[in-house]
């Protein structure tokens, strides 16, 4: 069967809550139940088919012909499927995702992948801040799955990760990692001041030493780590940048030693 | 003992009769092979036969860099035991006692399955409060931090109850160099058959044994039919030109394993031919009625 096409129309006026949009939720509904399909926004509300043509297909597997800005909450708690966005997204891409794949061919607001428990999202472009991170009050953020940004993430990507990979192509804001409770954070493209603040386990790999690092991580020194090659090998294929920095001699920085400080951060020698 | 004639070897008309277990299988890499292979023989050295050992043990084959998942050299080794309980006491004390103490080494599973056996899960401990948990690809890791650096070990390994143990050969010739001449043919033949080990060291075992003994305390004495020493004064299973006998046990993964090693070693005997190597083959048994598995040796020629 066929990809289920949704061509965005024109340029939303208002923010779009697409998370009725997944796979499961659109199992075995015909064109027009689709069409029919209420979204949620910020001033009117608007119907499926008055933002998108909808072209019949397995549900299984969605392609949004246009993205936006506006297009928040693509692929919410999706258990299984591809959505592929051929442009933007706005913010929470993937928050929530268990299974399947999301792929955005441009940029991507705050929040992608928040409270994430498996699956993978891709993004070709930057990304907003709190990458994989917990919406307020909630205690943690990510907890599993694979997240790759080939461009910039903003500030705090990873907070509060607790499982699970995210891997920044070029740079990462201020306190990338900040209270990362677990997981592995890999930053191809220089981090920015102080990654891994507060951060009580896991692993943060950089591919240079960071502008501003907090002085509550200590030097341990040259390792040679055969996690380190487990680790570039299963992330080669979609980032061979960061599979480089994984296979050059690491030096292990101990912290956040203002708390467990069970966490690392690994750099090149 | 019925035989039939093959190149001049005379091969008995009777079968191995082997036995349920439980078996699994893992990696063990380092950066050298030779690295590898000594973690692997220190914990398999003293795993020859489950009535003594807990478990029966060896390697498998070695493994290219490619073959493993850190790209470095290693070996896959595979235990057997008559239980899983057994097993996995086996394997955590040999993990813990060979492959963690072992300088370079790290240690992966290497069989599926939906019954696990702890690996990394029941020796992390050690790391005092250190260990790091990792899960890579679907994959969950422990890192120890030990004295050279850092242990990794997959956190479970899989555990087939379909494995087999006591496919065997017995290999008989007129004096002990023509016999083991043969018999190490049979080991290099079988080395190369996936899935499939011979416990026994160098994988020939030269006291095979009989069910019982005459002292109570003893579950299994020497299979006096076999012994030439006492060819004449007591019932044996010996022809006149028969000086020595060596025999080769068994384990694998799956029946077919089994069946392809003895079939394997079969054929190596006998390309040797009767001039330099064995004169007669035969099989080990308890008669049929002990174990499942039956291997007919007229069903296993070449």
């Amino acid at each position: 069967m066929s990809v289920l096409v949704f061509t965005l129309r024109a340029e939303p006026e208002q923010r779009l809550n697409l998370s009725t949009l997944v796979p499961h939720r659109l199992d075995k509904l015909t064109q027009r139940e689709i069409e029919s399909i209420a979204i949620e926004t910020t001033k009117v509300v608007t119907k499926v088919g008055d933002m998108f043509r909808v072209r019949k297909g397995d549900p299984a597997q969605i392609r949004f012909a246009g993205g936006s800005r506006r297009f928040d909450r693509i692929a919410e708690a999706m258990t299984a499927g591809t959505i592929l966005v051929e442009g933007d997204v706005g913010a929470r891409a993937g928050r929530l995702m268990n299974s399947g794949t999301l792929t955005v061919s441009g940029s991507a607001g705050p929040w992608v992948g928040s409270g994430m428990e498996g699956g993978s999202i891709i993004v070709a472009g930057d990304v907003g801040e709190w990458l994989g991170g917990p919406l307020p009050g909630e205690m943690a953020g990510m907890r599993g799955g694979v997240v790759t940004v080939k461009g910039n993430a903003g500030r705090e990507a990873g907070h509060r990760l607790r499982r699970g990979t995210i891997i920044i192509g070029k740079k990462a804001g201020p306190y990338a990692g900040r209270a990362m409770i677990a997981g592995t954070l890999i930053i191809a493209g220089g981090a920015g001041p102080l990654p891994g603040y507060l951060m009580r386990r896991g692993t943060i790999v950089l591919n240079e030493a960071p502008e501003q690092l907090s002085p509550t991580f200590a030097d341990s020194g040259p390792v040679e780590l055969v996690f380190a090659r487990l680790l570039a090998e299963s992330v080669k294929l979609q980032a061979p940048a960061a599979a480089k920095i994984l296979n050059r001699p690491l030096r292990r920085l101990s912290g956040d030693l203002a708390l467990e400080g069970k966490g690392e951060i690994l750099l090149p020698v | 003992m019925r035989t039939l004639k093959v190149r001049g070897l005379r091969i008995d008309d009777s079968f191995a009769e082997a036995f349920p277990m439980s078996g699994t299988a893992i990696i063990i890499t380092a950066p050298t092979l030779k690295w590898a292979r000594q973690a692997a023989t220190t914990m398999t050295g003293f795993a020859t036969s489950v009535i003594a050992c807990g478990c029966e043990a060896g390697i498998d084959r070695a493994l290219t860099a490619k073959e493993t998942p850190d790209g470095r050299p290693g070996v896959r080794v595979l235990l057997f035991a008559m239980a899983p309980d057994m097993l996995q006491t086996q394997l955590m004390n040999r993990l813990g006692q060979c492959v963690l103490t072992c300088p370079g080494t790290a240690c992966y599973a290497d069989i599926g399955g939906e019954k696990k056996l702890k690996l990394g899960s029941a020796i992390r401990y050690f790391a005092d409060g250190w260990q790091i948990s990792k899960k890579i690809g679907g994959r969950h890791f422990w890192r120890m931090p030990v004295m050279e650096g850092e242990f990794v070990c997959e956190a479970t390994t899989g555990m087939t109850q379909k494995a087999v143990g006591g496919g065997n050969l017995l290999i008989m010739g007129d004096d002990f160099a023509t016999t083991l001449r043969a018999t190490e043919a049979a080991v290099a033949a079988i080395g190369k058959v996936k899935d499939a080990i011979m416990p026994f060291p160098g994988g020939i075992v030269r006291s095979g044994s009989k069910i019982g003994s005459k002292y109570k305390a003893l579950i299994a004495s020497t299979n006096h039919f076999y012994c030439p020493t006492l060819k004449g004064a007591v019932a044996t299973e010996l022809d006149d030109d028969i000086g020595c006998v060596l025999e080769i046990v068994i384990d694998g993964l799956t029946s077919e394993a089994v069946s392809a090693a003895m079939r394997a070693g079969l054929a190596a005997i006998i390309r040797l031919g009767p001039k330099r190597g064995a004169l007669r083959v035969g099989a080990g048994n308890y008669g049929g009625k002990l174990g499942p598995h039956h291997y007919h040796l007229k069903d296993l020629l070449p």
